[in-house]
């Protein structure tokens, strides 16, 4: 079977997951150096692997993806269920490890409008009518826990790693929709026409990933 | 929204300048010519059909129709696909015909809009039916067909991906048995190519951890001939075992063909399961991130408009073919005739002698005729001139002197 194409493109998130992330593909054996995050280029080439890094803002990983512009990549289960892209998922990486949950106040009481703000509308929308409520969904772009201290909303649904935010803030987690961890993806034709990189890049990675407790 | 400005056009529409019409009328001309000569002959069908038709019976899914009402208030929709309306074809006026049946098209296709760019509302699908023949013969000469149009097109590196329905049915079947919910969930992982998913599920059904192996390890069943052999080591029923078969016969085939280099076989490559009943492929081209083809056999289409019958086929997405292909060879030269009044009749019949000969050529009163007669002596210097935004190779003067003075 030929390859088309040699490099594999990985589109990587910037920030929180990067670090752990790198130390995956690092223990995989592929030598992706640990300072990419502070740097400013945004296209790292390695040709010892055959790889080439794209740093991307992690909820636009499974566009580039989709789109073809990277072969695989790595990102967070909370942005492939938002983004619903069309990619292969192919391994659970088992790092970054957190949970979406819906979070109010500790007194919170049924109401006749409830509004829920996130900044996961599509997750939210979901979740809800799946469990049988009409809400009304605000997205905000960050600080969500402020939503439910002004009056915005009556709860709020966002991801908790240590709930340390929450318990400054008064709130609790009233309900765990889901664990998340982040995930490695794969184009649709590059998963064919790059079959074998990608495979082995998967067996590598699976030898490394850290057991898959709490699931 | 707000009230459309003048230059705006619906989302996932697009407009075709001259050259990409020039490129796209190329690969629309190689492909259904490679098409006929296989015996497949063009047909063409209106763009829109019934809803309680070709509409129900076609594959796209209910919410991606463009649905419109007609004064009766009948729901009416733009064609998703060319198969659906096919069948209606092949179920009505054709029904006097005797099996098999070749039919190639070139038409555009709609679905309802997406909001992601790229995402397409209108594209131009190329593709054939075979119609009449459920025999592995038929599924590869649809196959080796479509590489043939990919090669016509002027694509250069592409794979193609063949899988059956059959396969993973027969296979979920013996190891759930009797547990349809289950199955559907974990076809609806592969469906959506979520293998962590499928692997979560498997990992919490309570099930003989052989089977766990086994249907875990269907997630590397990709490659040549040796995945048929590796999937027939799983002792399965029947219907997998069928599909299987299948598949094998379909690979010499494709051997025979002498194909094969390109054709990769995946048996969790699903298409929709409602639709396709027997093998399905998906064709990828480098350098573009979604397939440029697909396509399969679903046996319980026509059925539906009357005339049961097995059938396979498939579509080149054309419109993506575009972004592939290499550029065309410039356009043949085109010919610039300036004449005066007096000498009208003599330019306009050198222009007719020129088209005659399959040149083009384009004319033009001469405001100025120095200034044309300047246009040509610098055509004749440079090879060529750019006069009022297109390139001439050759300008030719009427009205100066004598007859006409060739550039």
């Amino acid at each position: 079977m030929t390859e088309n194409g040699g490099i594999l493109k990985v589109a990587m998130p910037k920030g929180r997951i990067y670090k752990q992330a790198s130390k995956l593909f690092r223990e995989a054996g592929l030598p992706i150096p640990e300072d990419f995050d502070d740097s400013r280029r945004l296209i790292i080439p390695v040709p010892e692997a055959g790889m080439e890094f794209i740093m991307a803002k992690p909820v636009d990983v499974p566009t580039y993806v989709e789109y073809g512009v990277a072969d695989i990549g790595v990102v967070g289960k909370d942005v492939m269920m938002e983004e619903a892209k069309d990619v292969y998922e192919l391994l659970d990486l088992g790092i970054a490890r957190c949970r979406m949950s819906v979070i109010g106040l500790p007194d919170w009481k049924p109401v006749i409008h409830p509004r829920v703000a996130t900044k996961y509308p599509k997750v939210a929308s979901q979740y809800f009518r799946e469990h049988g409520q009409q809400v009304e969904v605000i997205k905000l772009n960050g600080s969500i826990e402020l939503a439910p201290l002004i009056g915005l909303a009556d709860r709020i649904v966002d991801m908790v790693e240590t709930g340390q935010t929450l318990r400054e803030n008064g709130l609790v987690e009233m309900k765990e929709m889901f664990q998340v961890t982040s995930r490695l993806i794969a184009n649709r034709v590059s998963y064919r026409m790059k079959n074998a990189a990608i495979q082995s890049l998967c067996d590598r990675l699976s030898a490394v990933i850290p057991a898959q407790g709490g699931v | 929204m707000s009230k459309p400005k003048g230059f705006e056009k619906p989302v996932g529409v697009k407009d075709y300048l001259p050259h990409a019409v020039s490129k796209l009328r190329g690969i629309e001309r190689s492909v259904l010519d490679c098409m006929l000569r296989w015996g497949y002959e063009q047909i063409m069908t209106p763009t829109l059909e019934y809803y309680d038709t070709v509409g129900v019976a076609s594959a796209t899914s209910d919410q991606k129709l463009f649905k419109l009402l007609n004064q009766r208030g009948t729901t009416i929709v733009l064609r998703s696909d060319m198969t659906a309306p096919i069948a209606r074809v092949v179920g009505s006026l054709l029904k006097e015909h005797s099996f098999p049946l070749r039919l190639s098209y070139h038409a555009s296709v709609f679905r309802a809009f997406e909001e992601d760019a790229g995402r397409e509302a209108e594209f131009f699908q190329t593709g054939v039916e075979l119609v009449g023949d459920a025999s592995p013969e038929a599924d590869a000469e649809v196959i080796a067909l479509a590489i043939a149009s990919l090669q016509a097109a002027g694509v250069r590196s592409f794979k193609i991906a063949v899988g059956h329905v059959g396969f993973l049915n027969g296979l979920f079947e013996e190891t759930l048995p009797g547990r349809e919910a289950e199955q559907e969930e974990l076809k609806a992982c592969l469906l959506q190519r979520d293998h962590v998913g499928y692997r979560r599920i498997l990992g919490s059904l309570s099930l003989d951890e052989g089977w766990r192996a086994e249907l875990e390890g269907i997630l590397r069943l990709r490659g040549g001939q040796e995945v048929c052999e590796q999937a027939l080591q799983l002792s399965l029923n029947e219907g997998a075992r069928k599909a299987i078969r299948h598949l094998c016969e379909m690979w010499d085939v494709l051997a025979a063909y002498g194909v094969q280099e390109h054709v990769l076989i995946d048996l969790t490559m699903i298409g929709d399961f409602s639709y396709y009943t027997g093998m399905t492929f998906e064709g990828y081209a480098a350098n573009l991130g979604f397939p440029v083809c697909s396509g399969g056999r679903y046996d319980n289409l026509l059925a539906q408009f009357g005339r049961p019958a097995p059938a396979t086929g498939f579509a080149l997405k054309t419109t993506r073919i575009l972004e592939v292909v290499e550029e065309e060879p410039s356009a043949p030269e085109k010919t610039l005739i300036v004449y005066t009044a007096e000498a009208r009749g003599q330019a306009l019949a050198e222009a007719e002698r020129l088209r005659a000969d399959g040149r083009i050529a384009v004319t033009e009163i001469a405001a100025d005729p120095a200034e044309a007669d300047r246009l040509r002596l610098k055509a004749r210097q440079n090879g060529g001139v750019t006069h009022k935004g297109t390139e001439y190779g050759e300008v030719v003067v009427f009205g100066l002197g004598e007859g006409g003075v060739r550039g």
